[in-house]
């Protein structure tokens, strides 16, 4: 397979770009894999690319139900950061940023990684002490992180309503300088080739039905597309964790609830940053095809339906337009809906199940697109060596009847608050 | 947009009620000691990916707690009653 480049970009129009050869094989499944990934989204197949390049295990199958990044890898608004405070999430999430930081070059892939900054507004003095500590925390762990105040921010993003008669008006922002945004679909994609390079099976359109068991061990899955057996078997398919999970017999502390994201018609340059309203939950940046990419909270109720209500919808542009007014005059050319693993705790699980032979990477409430990389990075580690690294060591299933939640927002085992 | 029939005021617009989550757990007696029954009441969930039987509360009505049976997946609401026989009559 031919690196990319711009030399064989030259090379290729010699020939009117009709030789390339594709990204990845489509391979017929073989019976017995050292290590199966069921997900093929970004978390399965950064695993699996992780597992054959790190840890040298390349007879691997990642299976996928549909298509490759066309769950949750596909439906996220492609927001990058690592401002998290908790222990357990800060040291993770900040090597996710590092390995973004060097992922198009490392996969020959762009992933069109765009470290534009992202803006976290606070609109009171409490929100203000909060943001403060939460930057001096994220600081105290290497993380850069700064305040800075509404002036300061007005001058870089014009646009918003900064006025003392806005519903809440804008105090400041806490700001991290390397976060940013990337091609989500990219991700996969580049994930995918660099996996296959290595020798892993990509294998699409294909549906775990039931897990084989030996005794108390999993030792293989049942599909649509034959029978196939692994010594160790992982599972990356958030969203859906509970319902393939209880395949295998296990109950999760997990909900699934869908999320709305939305996208405008496209504008000229206004926003070349990606910006948190603080006072209510919305999220907005700008696509480089110019449309509005926004998102905010959840329906609230358990769904599996990947498509969003009304009312939410409503709930998040009155939030938008209270922070941006001339919001109220777009329009939003396409909404959909994603379904989020929702955790008790609000932070994800990347461990070893209970069950032999079962690897469990779950529960990523909406925040698991930054998370791909040290998610497969973390996840290869524990299923190559059977004991999790430093940086997932606290993201165990086990940790909620230990008394260990990690709870980032401290709303309590309530999935539909986090 | 959910409408849910309440059973006292009648077919309601969803954004008249709060969500109260998964109705089919039973909360262990408060005399249990154990850790993995109260782990299990307060952690897991079953999250089926179909019928689903959940509390609303009719907030902006008759401020009734309900059990929905709902399709999860295709929000197919199938029956809806008083989650209290006795106090639910309002």
């Amino acid at each position: 397979m031919a690196r990319y480049s711009a030399f064989e970009i030259f090379k290729q129009a010699l020939s009117g770009h009709k030789n390339w050869a594709s990204a990845w094989r489509d391979p017929v499944p073989k019976e017995k894999y050292d290590v199966i990934i069921i997900g093929g989204g970004g978390h399965g197949l950064a695993t699996a690319y992780y597992l054959a390049k790190e840890h040298g295990i390349r007879n691997v199958a990642v299976l996928e139900k549909g298509w490759l990044g066309g769950g949750n890898t596909g439906r996220n608004t492609t927001i990058v950061r690592s401002n998290y405070m908790i222990e357990g999430n800060t040291g993770f999430y900040e090597h996710s940023m590092k390995l973004w930081e060097n992922l198009s070059q490392e996969l020959n892939y762009n992933v069109m990684f765009s470290q534009r900054g992202q803006y976290n507004t606070f609109h009171n003095p409490g929100q203000m002490d909060v943001a403060r500590r939460r930057a001096n925390t994220l600081r105290l762990n290497g993380i850069e992180a700064e305040l800075i105040t509404a002036k300061e921010m007005q001058a870089r993003v014009p646009g918003l309503d900064y006025s003392a008669n806005a519903r809440f008006p804008i105090l400041g922002a806490m700001y991290q300088r390397r976060a940013g945004t990337a091609r989500h679909d990219a991700v996969a994609w580049g994930y995918a080739r660099g996996a296959d390079q290595l020798g892993v099976d990509i294998i699409q359109n294909c549906e775990v039905e039931e897990f084989i068991r030996d005794k108390d061990r999993i030792i293989g899955v049942r599909t649509n597309r034959g029978e196939m057996r692994a010594a160790k078997i992982g599972m990356a398919v958030a969203g859906h964790s509970s319902h393939v999970a209880a395949k295998a017999g296990l109950r999760l502390p997990i909900e699934s609830h869908v999320l709305q994201a939305f996208v405008s018609e496209p504008l000229k340059p206004i926003f070349d940053t990606v910006i948190s309203f603080g006072a209510a939950h919305f999220y907005i940046s700008q696509s480089d095809k110019g449309g509005l990419v926004m998102g905010g909270d959840i329906d609230g109720y358990n769904s599996y339906a990947q498509k969003g209500g009304m009312p939410t919808m409503e709930h998040v542009f009155a939030a938008g337009v209270s922070f941006l007014p001339y919001l109220s005059r777009l329009k939003v050319l396409r909404q959909w809906g994603g379904i989020m693993d929702m955790s008790m705790d609000g932070s994800p699980i990347i461990c070893k199940s209970p069950i032999d032979g079962f690897y469990i990477n779950a529960g990523w409430c909406y925040g698991g697109f930054k998370a791909t990389p040290a998610s497969g990075w973390c996840f290869a580690h524990t299923i190559a060596k059977d004991e999790p690294h430093e940086f997932n060591e606290k993201f165990r299933l086990d940790r909620f009847s230990r008394g260990y939640p990690i709870d980032e927002r401290g709303a309590g085992p309530t999935p539909n608050a986090h | 947009m959910l409408r849910i029939d309440c059973p006292f005021c009648g077919l309601r617009d969803e954004t008249e009620f709060v969500y109260g989550g998964d109705a089919s757990r039973k909360r262990p007696d408060l005399q249990e000691t154990s850790q993995d029954v109260w782990n299990d009441h307060v952690f897991l969930r079953d999250n089926p990916k179909g019928p689903h039987l959940e509390y609303w509360f009719h907030q902006h009505g008759c401020r009734s707690w309900l059990k929905v049976q709902r399709d999860v997946a295709t929000h197919e609401i199938t029956d809806v009653r008083f989650a209290d026989k006795e106090k639910g009559q309002g």
